[in-house]
């Protein structure tokens, strides 16, 4: 009898999830980590002492509230502290500032539009109906497009029914939702150019496509369904990093009776008569289990870790057609103070939101303009954060860590993917010499810096191509096409290989969906 | 224009007067209002025993209770009922009102009390801390000068309230302890859990005692009121750097819930303040059993004594109210579940599966930390073993629903941090 019910490839926090879900039901779980720490993309590391980074992902929001409760995170440790607003800083003029507070937001808003400002709330209405509709599709694994199983066509008919329920608008709605641009869905609402910038780049992070470029619509609201305590659209900063969230699932997982293993890179899936059997570690050691979960991305998971010879050719096919095209960059500064904005000095409530310089549509097409032609925007859009002003903990006393995700920065650069590592610190000086024309003092502030490039991402983190989702969340790729066709209930041609990771249903961000999706069908079907 | 009065009920010299019912302006402001409204945007205030206290600065108070929770607050309770309790019997006396053996506490030590009348009825919770040998202060919730001035009949004590001449600051949350240490060379890093201590800040002397109403790491500061502003001053800028953000009660009242602690005139009331028998309550059935001490012939000790023995029909316990239920119920008219901003304090009835009545729930709050909805509520005694599943009562579109909540143990937040 295999020593492990399963095995968890990767212990980002999908693997974990769903690691924590298969123990808490009394399976007995191994995951294993190649890095030394866990957490994949949602991971803290005190990369310079004193300073504790979020390294990749920076901020949560979209994390499955009814996750937390099952695994009873908050007392394993998951903290989540809300952002208060969004800050977009002009060179000219005070810029714009998005909060909580609707009566101060339209304040803001009417200096660019007064149509804007009132028609702010008709707009936040219309996204909560959606994102109340589309919470059913992405906490329950997507339905079998054509399948004739009573249960596949029940479900379809429930979701028809709360189609149906949500009215002919509001359907109408959903399908402009799904083929738009990003500012063409919020033209529908909104005129001035000041806010459009902002509010669009929601839909193209993770993305290499444009503000203007059909199916970002649809992203626009993924980055929109977040919940946090019940309100839709907020976001949140974790205690001591996005790494928090990893550490308090591994805690449940562990607490239910969980291994896990760091320094344990997977070099392969043993594979006998078309089933996973175990993995075998880079170091030799083979560990069988009954199934084996992947939280690596696709590509990885079937081209690398089992082979290509396993498969049909057009399944391998449409694996390698999967697009992951990764577009975005991040850098990480240690601070000794906290640099003033021109347009708003002093390190006021503005700055404990995120900050996102994206002074215009036009400037977010050109930073797309450069991308397109295999080069990094010389001009970027950049979602900045502070969170050592709300979570001392992370930074000594009076000093800071600023977390900036940079968009964009295409994998595929011109030269080749493998140019990165040397244009690296001209891409960070390229982002520091960006936000330092909005806060002068800010190179002086400096302490230290990390500089992550899309080739950083895929070989640090084991991303491919450097994609923040494990591929894009675009429409061909999303629901019952993710990631494969025909595959997208987290099985696998490979009988006992399972994926939990980003590149299933409902996607990216640090959600936990997948892992809990995964860890259920598994159980569901009894593989183990 | 017109000028706050200060440190009493009448206004200072100068202050320019038309309306005569301004000449006697309630509420009044404490000394550290100068700095508390300059911060105070959102213009939002409560009467605090006769003082205007701020219930948040802003228009919400999510940024000050998550200030509690991961950096700290800073909350003005100057209008905390304070009293000196001075000379040779200060200790028996002190015994002799409040449920806990006094004569235990040790000087630079603090207790939580609280007093009750003969039948052993509840009549305020403070606490007691001993500055010197035979010098005490009391601090409670409500006026208690007279209680204390018509018990101590033959001790040789005197009762002096200090209400009005003492002013206290609350610094709770995690990097409480960093901020003291840099305004202060003293022994505060190593105060332990309700101990006090005599320190200087901004040159003035002060009391700095770990307690608190958070639940969390968190200290009092007691100073005069003419150093109020010298010591505020300095605990706003040295705390900067550590997250400091001046909060009001309102984020205090969500942290007091997720805490467990009772209220006065909310969670109880007052036996002094019932008009009918069945509004009062024991120190037993409010969870404060731990801290009754019947050897020491208290006021009201044979009736506790007696309750010791045979048990009280009532008990307050901790609720945690179904999310998966409130979700489903609220769903059901196509809404997403709303929850109440901030703590309420209005009470609900709480029922048993078959829907009779068995008590209320008298204070909660959402959790934003635990991602609990929590509430306080004394039922009868069948109904409160930890895990005893009741209803509650909730409204959905104006019509009153209930839904599953299941009997837990308070605190409901309680980290190491508190006490270590």
């Amino acid at each position: 009898m295999a020593r492990y019910d399963a095995i968890i490839v990767g212990a980002g926090h999908n693997g974990l999830v769903a690691a924590a879900y298969l123990a808490k039901a009394g399976r007995r779980v191994l995951v294993l980590e190649q890095r030394p720490v866990i957490g994949g993309a949602a991971v803290t590391e005190e990369v310079f002492p004193g300073f504790q980074f979020s390294v990749c992902s920076y901020v949560v929001s979209l994390f499955r509230p009814h996750i937390i409760r099952e695994l009873e995170l908050t007392k394993h440790g998951m903290q989540l502290i809300p952002l208060e607003c969004s800050f977009t800083p002009h060179l000219e003029g005070p810029g714009l500032v998005r909060w909580s507070d609707p009566n101060r937001t339209r304040r803001e808003v009417s200096r660019f539009s007064r149509k804007d400002a009132e028609i702010y709330p008709e707009f936040a209405l219309a996204m909560s109906k959606m994102s109340f509709f589309v919470k059913h599709i992405i906490d329950s694994p997507p339905p079998e497009i054509g399948s004739l199983h009573p249960n596949e066509i029940t479900k379809l008919m429930g979701l028809f029914g709360r189609l149906r329920d949500l009215g002919p608008d509001m359907m109408e709605l959903h399908a402009q939702l799904l083929t738009m641009s990003g500012v063409d869905f919020l033209r529908m609402w909104f005129e001035a150019d000041a806010l459009l910038a902002p509010m669009s780049c929601s839909g193209i992070i993770g993305t290499f496509l444009g503000v203007h470029s059909p199916g970002t619509a649809y992203v626009l609201l993924h980055h929109y369904m977040g919940e946090i305590d019940g309100a839709f659209r907020s976001w949140g900063f974790s205690k001591g990093g996005t790494g928090g969230v990893s550490q308090a699932i591994a805690n449940a997982a562990v607490h239910h009776g969980a291994a896990i293993r760091t320094d344990a890179r997977v070099a392969s899936v043993v594979i006998r008569n078309n089933r996973a059997k175990g993995v075998v570690l880079e170091n030799g050691e083979e560990i069988d289990a009954r199934v084996v979960i992947s939280n690596a991305d696709p590509r990885r998971t079937f081209l690398t870790m089992v082979g290509e010879n396993h498969f049909d050719a057009d399944f391998v096919t449409q694996v390698k057609r999967y697009k992951y095209r990764g577009s975005s960059g991040k850098v990480n500064l240690a601070l000794d103070r906290f640099p003033d904005f021109t347009c708003r000095p002093g390190d006021g409530v503005h700055v404990r939101g995120d900050i996102a310089v994206a002074p215009s549509l036009e400037y977010l097409e050109r930073a797309y303009d450069d991308a397109k032609y295999g080069e990094f925007s010389k001009r970027p859009y950049l979602n900045v954060v502070v969170p050592s002003l709300v979570d001392p903990s992370v930074a000594p006393p009076g000093k800071h860590v600023m977390s900036i995700f940079v968009q964009y920065a295409p994998y595929h650069l011109k030269g080749g993917a493998e140019t990165w590592p040397k244009r690296r610190e001209e891409f960070g000086d390229t982002v520091v010499d960006t936000l330092a024309e909005y806060a002068p003092g800010l190179k002086e502030s400096i302490l230290h810096r990390q500089v992550l490039t899309p080739w950083d991402l895929e070989h640090e983190m084991g991303l491919t191509e450097g994609n923040i989702f494990q591929g894009e969340l675009s429409l061909e790729q999303l629901l019952f096409l993710r990631p494969v066709q025909g595959w997208s209930r987290y099985r696998t041609p490979v009988r006992n290989l399972w994926l939990c990771g980003s590149g299933t249903h409902p996607g990216g961000g640090i959600m936990g969906a997948p892992g809990e999706l995964c860890a259920k069908s598994l159980m569901n079907e009894g593989a183990v | 224009m017109f000028r706050f009065g200060y440190a009493g009920a009448f206004p200072r010299d100068g202050c320019v007067v038309a309306n005569p019912v301004a000449r006697f302006p309630m509420p009044i402001a404490t000394p550290f209002h100068p700095r508390t409204s300059a911060r105070c945007v959102s213009l939002f205030y409560k009467d605090w025993a006769g003082y205007y206290a701020v219930r948040s600065y802003d228009t919400t108070h999510d940024r000050e209770y998550f200030a509690f929770r991961h950096a700290c607050g800073l909350i003005d309770v100057t209008p905390l009922y304070k009293y000196d309790v001075r000379g040779e019997d200060a200790a028996r006396f002190l015994a002799r009102v409040m449920v806990r053996d006094i004569r235990k506490l040790k000087v630079n030590q603090v207790y939580y009390v609280c007093w009750c009348d003969d039948h052993g009825r509840i009549i305020d919770d403070g606490t007691v801390s001993r500055l010197t040998d035979n010098d005490y202060r009391v601090t409670s919730s409500e006026p208690a000068w007279h209680w204390l001035q018509r018990t101590s009949r033959g001790y040789r004590v005197s009762i002096e309230d200090v209400s009005d001449a003492i002013a206290a600051l609350s610094l709770q949350g995690p990097t409480a302890r960093d901020v003291l240490n840099n305004v202060t060379e003293d022994a505060v890093a190593k105060l332990g859990f309700f101990k006090l201590t005599r320190a200087k800040i901004a040159r003035a002397d002060v009391i700095v005692s770990r307690t608190g109403y958070t639940g969390d790491l968190g200290y009092e500061i007691w100073m005069a009121n003419d150093d109020a502003l010298r010591v505020y001053d300095a605990l706003y800028a040295k705390g900067h750097p550590f997250g400091l953000q001046p909060a009001g009660l309102d984020a205090m009242d969500v942290t007091r819930v997720e805490a467990g602690f009772i209220l006065n005139g909310v969670d109880y009331y007052s036996a002094l303040r019932c008009m009918i028998p069945s509004r009062q309550s024991t120190p037993f059935e409010l969870g404060l059993g731990w801290m009754v001490s019947t050897e020491h012939g208290c006021i009201g000790s044979e009736a506790l004594a007696r309750e010791r023995e045979y048990g009280s029909i009532r008990k307050l316990v901790g609720l945690d109210v179904d999310w998966n239920e409130t979700e489903a119920l609220f769903r059901s008219h196509r809404l997403p579940p709303e929850v109440h901003p901030g703590a309420w304090r209005d009470p609900r009835p709480v029922y048993d599966a078959r829907g009779a009545f068995i008590g209320q729930a008298t204070s909660g709050a959402w959790s934003p930390l635990l991602k609990k909805n929590l509430a306080l509520a004394t039922l009868v005694r069948e109904h409160t073993a930890p895990g005893t599943e009741v209803r509650f009562e909730v409204t959905v579109e104006y019509e009153r629903r209930t839904v599953k909540a299941t009997v837990t143990e308070t605190p409901f937040f309680n980290p190491e941090r508190k006490r270590k």
